[in-house]
């Protein structure tokens, strides 16, 4: 099929690629070779007090035609993060966030409600808000309500490479939820990536599974091939499941045999 | 004149706007954001905004992170 045709859409913008690449735990100058052999047309990264001049930023590494996708990281409420939202749009220039609020230190695990209020603010102001959230529905909907441009559920807590350890929940807001469904966090394989694409997801995020791969670049193109083949899967429609007995895929006559009752 | 600069006390000699610190700081006003007492100051606001005793100023950037 044309690739190019599949696409999906936040906040009107398309997008063909679906790995959303994290921009965390690995050096600068491997930043470029990552993001083209993923494939990424969005890249996150987190906004903190700067170091002094003179020191390489990493928007020096970004190639041009990527679409910045900051964080709120280190908020740990609606106000912290809309304050670095603010923050945020006056570097990049465009309006992508992606919401993600903790109280939680030790499991990183995001605050439902505080971002439900941040998304409801950011929305009106006209952000594209990306909400990182925890695989509930109802917290869903009501981030859907208040104007989210997709939602980000986690697979598993975030740099754990665990997997798709919410995956049942995952499901239910994929068939509930009428916005992309990005799974981010948690993702640690690629086979894992593919799997969140055959379920239905909209894209894949990950960060810490490229970061601490042996070879880094390479991981971000095995990543980009399994996300694709998982999204052709899901398009094409998986094969069912057969649970009481075996289904022989190579006919069952004309056998290099004789048939015994026949003698 | 004392300023509060990215959480640490900061001497400043002489009236100063937000373009000066930087300048003074090496900072790329491309690659940055500031925040004076909580306001963001738009960037071509830069030349034109003097810094007050007692001024909490932020200077943010980007950084690698998921």
């Amino acid at each position: 099929m044309d690739q190019k045709k599949d696409t999906f859409s936040l906040g009107g913008h398309e997008f063909t690629s679906r790995f959303i690449l994290g921009s965390g735990k690995y050096s600068l100058d491997l930043i470029r070779a990552c993001v083209e052999n993923a494939g990424a047309q969005i890249v996150t990264m987190a906004l903190r007090r700067a170091n002094e001049g003179g020191l390489a930023n990493i928007l020096d590494y970004i190639p041009e035609n990527v679409t910045l996708l900051p964080n709120t990281s280190g908020a740990r409420n609606a106000d912290e993060a809309i304050r670095i939202a603010h923050l945020s749009r006056e570097i990049s220039g465009s309006s992508f966030i992606k919401i993600e609020i903790m109280r939680d230190t030790k499991y990183l695990l995001p605050d439902n409600y505080e971002t439900v209020r941040a998304v409801d603010v950011l929305a009106k102001e006209g952000f594209v808000v990306m909400p990182y959230m925890y695989p509930d529905l109802n917290s869903a909907r009501d981030m859907r309500d208040a104007g989210a441009a997709c939602i980000m559920p986690l697979g598993a807590p975030i740099g754990t490479n665990k997997g798709l350890a919410t995956k049942e929940f995952i499901k239910i807001l994929i068939r509930e939820i009428d916005l992309p469904v990005i799974v981010d966090a948690g993702i640690g394989r690629p086979s894992q990536a593919c799997e969140a694409m055959e379920m239905g997801a909209a894209a894949v995020m990950a960060n810490t599974a490229v970061a601490t791969a042996g070879n880094i670049q390479m991981m971000a193109e095995a990543f980009k091939k399994s996300i694709e083949a998982g999204r052709l899967a899901y398009l094409s429609g998986l094969g069912r499941v057969r649970e009481d007995r075996a289904d022989a895929s190579s006919p069952l006559t004309g056998f290099l045999r004789d048939d015994e009752r026949e003698e | 004149m004392t300023i509060r600069l990215n959480g640490k006390k900061r001497e400043l000699e002489e009236p100063m706007t937000v373009s000066g610190l930087l300048s003074a700081d090496g900072y790329r006003p491309e690659l940055i954001a500031v925040e004076v007492n909580l306001a963001i100051i738009p960037k071509k606001d830069y030349g034109s905004t003097l810094l007050a005793e007692g001024d909490v100023v932020e200077i943010v950037s980007f950084m690698g992170g998921g």
